[in-house]
């Protein structure tokens, strides 16, 4: 019995989930951008099984696509929390919620 | 393979509640990690060495190490984790979970719903990705280009520290007003 498509889809649909849980839980800013990787990760793997199961390399592509785009994501988002702890002191997103400048 | 696949899942899914779960920042970035090296080995099993290796050497490499580089220069005393650990009570993990189990819930059902695909396992080589990225998505792959252009302006942009002389003859800020 070889891995269905079912075993694949089920690992990255729990992956997602968890990282959309913490997303929601946190409050601290470097675990949320930590669960937003992971959700993109296993957004990612659901591309390579999709890929698997037809035998194409468009899912690997996408896969590129995906990990051009966390790497930037992250160089901003590190970006932003150093100005943020540098402002507040503090990475609680919590004690970010007013506006003034 | 099967038994390498469960394995590696197991540790995968393990490792990403302990990075949800935990206090320190940085044990959770080293059990993230770990997630994405299992993830890389479901990926290589699934038939995409390219793709594990770039998810060993560009996600667990550099953008977790760049993690934790940011980690150790804001080094974040003991309050962050008491505030974290105020705030991580199970009364908190209630909502978010229902939530996420419920999707979860309705994943399953409508997997169990169609009948079993068995994935094809085909080793896909290196050459292959290559060929489709330069031909079929060629336009993706400037557009690629173009966002980690704007993403490192970005970076340098957002990361310099505030300037102490704003012009040659206002030495200061204060001074404009």
């Amino acid at each position: 019995m070889s891995i269905g498509i079912e075993q694949g889809m089920l690992l990255a649909a729990i992956l997602f989930l968890t990282g959309l849980t913490g997303l929601l839980v946190r409050r601290d800013v470097i675990f949320m951008l930590m669960s937003v990787e992971i959700m993109l990760n296993a957004a990612g793997l659901a591309f390579i099984i999709a890929g698997s199961r037809w035998g194409q390399a468009d899912g690997q592509v996408m896969f590129l696509f995906i990990l051009t785009m966390a790497a930037t994501e992250v160089s901003v988002g590190l970006a932003l929390i150093i100005q943020l702890f540098m402002k507040f002191k503090s990475v609680d997103t919590n004690k970010a919620n007013t506006m003034n400048g | 393979m099967n038994t390498l696949f469960y394995i590696s899942s197991a540790i995968a899914v393990f490792a990403t509640l302990k990075v949800i779960t935990n206090k320190v920042a940085i044990h959770a970035l080293l059990y993230l990690i770990a997630s994405l090296l299992s993830v890389a080995v479901v990926l290589f099993i699934l038939g995409a060495p390219f793709i594990a290796a770039l998810e060993v050497i560009i996600y667990a490499g550099a953008i977790m190490v760049l993690f934790v580089f940011v980690v150790m220069m804001l080094n974040l005393g003991k309050e962050t984790i008491l505030d974290e650990s105020n705030m991580l009570t199970k009364k908190m993990f209630m909502g978010p979970s229902v939530i996420s189990l419920l999707l979860l819930a309705e994943i399953v059902y409508l997997l169990i719903q169609q009948s079993i695909v068995p994935l094809t396992m085909k080793m896909i080589a290196p050459a292959e990705v290559g060929q489709l990225l330069f031909t079929k998505y060629l336009l993706v792959v400037e557009l690629g280009a173009f966002l980690l252009m704007s993403g490192i302006v970005g970076a340098y942009h957002l990361g310099e520290k505030e300037k102490l002389v704003h012009h040659r003859f206002l030495k200061t800020g204060k001074d404009i007003a």
